[in-house]
C-alpha cells in the first residue's frame, strides 16, 4: 500500500525509488499525464524542463506554482525526495 | 442482434466467464467497461453476474480516460489521454473503429440523438466533433477566448437539442455549441465567468450547467432554460478567506447532481463537501469528509452519495446521507480508490482500487463486499445505463 505522508527510505538512507517512481507516474501523472507528456499541467519531459535548473525544479515541486493548480508537495515529500524526482525528470531517467 | 462469426471467435478466446449460449440474442443493459489505465485496455463486465466477460486491448494512453455510450448501449466511445477516440463493440468484445483525433484529450460527450461524438482537447485545445457511426470528423471548434488565448477545454457535456456545453480553462469562458441546424454549430459564448474553470456538469434534467473554478472560491451556474443565457456566480467565497490546502488531485463534477434535494459539490482544497439546494442554488450545509473529495457520486435514488478522495486519503470512501447531510459509513476500501459506478438502479456499486489491481463490488444497503474482480490498475468504470442519461 502506498503511504504518502510518511517518507520511506531504503536501509541505506537513499529515497525509495519504486515508491517515488510510482508517485510521479500516478500522482504527478494525474495532472501531467501518466506518460508525463502533459495534461492540465505542462509536459514534464526533458525538453520542456530544460528551462529550469535543478534548484528551481526542487522549489516548484516543494512550493508549487501559486495561482495555478500546481500544488506544493512539501507536506508529502522531503527535500531529498524532491531532489531525486527533479534529477530523474530532468535527465529522463525515471525508473 | 446476432453476432458475427468473427466476433464469436474473438469472444471464445477472450471470455473469462460463461455467457449465454452463442446463438442467443443478447442485450447490453447489464454490461459496462472498466478502464485499465496503464495497460491501455478496457474490460467488458457484466453487472448481473459480477463478472469480467472480455478484455479489449490497444486503446493507447488511458490515464484519465472516460467513456460514453451509443443510444442502443452496444458501443462505448472511449476517450484516451493521448487523443485516441475508440469505439468499442461491447457485444463483439472488439474495437469497431479507432482514430487519433488530437494530441492530448480530456473527455467527451455524445449528442442526445446519438449521431455526434464531441471530444474536449488540451492539445491543441478546443473541441472536435465526429460522426458517431464512422468517427469521420465533422467539426473542429477552436477555443480562442476574448483574451486571444487558445484554450484547453473542460467540463464537456451534452445538452438536449443536439447541443454541447464546455468551459475554456485558459480563457475563463463557457461556450454552448448548438448543432440543431446541422453540422456547422452556432456558438453562444459567456465571457469573464471567473478564473480557471476546471470542470463542469449538467443536472440530470439538462437544465442547469455548473462549472467549478480553481482560480477563485466559487462555482458558476447557467440556467439553460432562461434566454439570454447568463453565467451567475454561486457559493462565492465558500472558503471564507481561509487558506486552501494544497490540491493533489483535481476534484470532479461528475455524478454529484441528483442527490435528493441537494447537490453535493467538492470544495477545492478543503476536506468538505458543500451541499447546495437544487432550486435556490444556495448553500444549505457542509459535510466534513475524510479528505479532499474527488468524486461525490449519487446513488441513482439520490438517498446516498459515495465519496472518494485525493492522495493521501485515497484509500477511503465516505457514504453521505443526503437528507441528514452526515457521513453514515466510512471505510478504507484499499490503496488508491479512483472511481465508483452504481448498477443501474443502485443496489450495488463497483469501486476501482488501482494499486490493489482490483474492482470491488459492494451492496449499497448493507455495505457488505459482494465480489472482487481482477483488473490491471483500474480507473474509470462506466455502465451502459449512462446511454439513457443526459450529461453522461
Ligand atoms: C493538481 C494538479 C497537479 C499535480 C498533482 C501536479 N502538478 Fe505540476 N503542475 C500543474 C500545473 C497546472 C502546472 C502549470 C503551472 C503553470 O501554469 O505555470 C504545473 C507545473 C509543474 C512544473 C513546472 C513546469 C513548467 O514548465 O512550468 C513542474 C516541474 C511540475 N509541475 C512538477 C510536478 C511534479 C513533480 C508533480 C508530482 C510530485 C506534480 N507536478 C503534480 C498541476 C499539477
Amino acid at each position: 500500500m502506498l503511504v504518502l505522508n510518511a517518507a520511506s527510505y531504503a536501509a541505506d538512507g537513499t529515497p525509495d525509488a519504486t515508491r517515488l517512481a510510482n508517485l510521479v507516474r500516478q500522482d504527478c501523472g494525474a495532472c501531467h499525464g501518466l506518460t508525463l507528456r502533459g495534461g492540465l499541467g505542462k509536459p514534464l519531459t526533458v525538453d520542456h524542463l530544460r528551462q529550469w535548473d535543478r534548484e528551481q525544479m526542487v522549489h516548484i515541486i516543494l512550493e508549487g506554482v501559486p495561482g495555478t493548480p500546481m500544488p506544493g508537495w512539501r507536506p508529502l515529500l522531503t527535500e531529498t525526495e524532491a531532489r531525486w524526482i527533479a534529477d530523474r525528470l530532468k535527465q529522463g531517467t525515471l525508473p | 442482434m446476432m453476432m458475427t462469426l468473427r466476433a464469436l471467435a474473438f469472444c471464445a478466446v477472450a471470455l473469462t466467464a460463461p455467457l449465454a449460449a452463442a446463438d442467443e440474442p443478447r442485450g447490453t443493459g447489464a454490461l459496462g467497461i472498466v478502464i485499465e489505465r496503464t495497460a491501455g485496455s478496457v474490460l467488458i463486465v457484466d453487472t448481473v453476474n459480477r463478472a469480467v466477460t472480455g478484455r479489449v486491448t490497444g486503446l493507447g494512453d488511458l490515464s484519465h480516460a472516460s467513456a460514453v455510450f451509443s443510444p442502443d448501449g452496444r458501443y462505448a466511445y472511449v476517450f484516451g489521454r493521448d487523443g485516441g477516440l475508440t469505439k468499442v463493440d461491447l457485444l463483439a468484445g472488439a474495437i469497431a473503429k479507432r482514430t487519433i483525433q488530437a494530441g492530448n484529450a480530456i473527455g467527451g460527450a455524445i449528442s442526445d440523438d446519438g449521431t455526434l461524438v464531441a471530444v474536449s482537447n488540451y492539445e491543441p485545445g478546443g473541441v472536435r466533433v465526429f460522426d458517431a457511426a464512422t468517427l469521420a470528423p465533422l467539426a473542429d471548434i477552436a477555443a480562442i477566448g476574448a483574451n486571444g488565448k487558445t484554450s484547453k477545454t473542460v467540463g464537456l457535456v451534452d445538452l438536449p437539442g443536439r447541443r454541447f456545453a464546455y468551459a475554456l480553462y485558459d480563457a475563463d469562458e463557457i461556450w454552448i455549441a448548438d448543432f440543431s441546424g446541422g453540422d456547422a454549430p452556432k456558438i453562444t459564448k459567456l465571457t469573464g465567468i471567473g478564473r480557471l474553470p476546471y470542470d463542469g456538469n449538467v443536472t440530470p434534467d439538462g437544465r442547469h450547467y455548473l462549472v467549478g473554478l480553481f482560480g477563485e472560491d466559487g462555482v458558476v451556474h447557467v440556467d439553460l432554460w432562461k434566454q439570454p443565457l447568463q453565467a451567475r456566480r454561486i457559493l462565492d467565497n465558500y472558503g471564507r478567506g481561509e487558506e486552501r490546502l494544497p490540491v493533489y488531485k483535481m476534484p470532479h463534477f461528475e455524478g454529484w447532481a441528483s442527490a435528493g434535494d441537494v447537490m453535493l459539490i467538492p470544495a477545492v482544497g478543503r476536506h468538505e463537501l458543500i451541499a447546495v439546494d437544487r432550486r435556490s442554488f444556495r448553500e444549505v450545509g457542509r459535510i466534513a469528509t475524510s479528505g479532499q473529495p474527488i468524486f461525490a457520486v449519487a446513488r441513482p435514488d439520490g438517498r446516498h452519495a459515495w465519496v472518494n478522495f485525493a492522495t493521501p486519503h485515497n484509500n477511503m470512501i465516505d457514504v453521505v446521507d443526503t437528507t441528514t447531510l452526515s457521513v453514515v459509513h466510512r471505510f478504507a476500501a484499499g490503496p488508491a480508490v479512483l472511481h465508483m459506478e452504481f448498477t443501474p438502479r443502485g443496489h450495488e456499486v463497483w469501486v476501482s482500487v488501482r494499486d490493489a489491481n482490483r474492482v470491488q463490488v459492494y451492496d449499497t444497503s448493507s455495505f457488505a463486499r459482494k465480489a472482487e474482480l481482477e483488473a490491471q490498475h483500474p480507473s474509470g468504470i462506466f455502465f451502459t445505463a449512462r446511454a439513457g442519461r443526459i450529461g453522461q
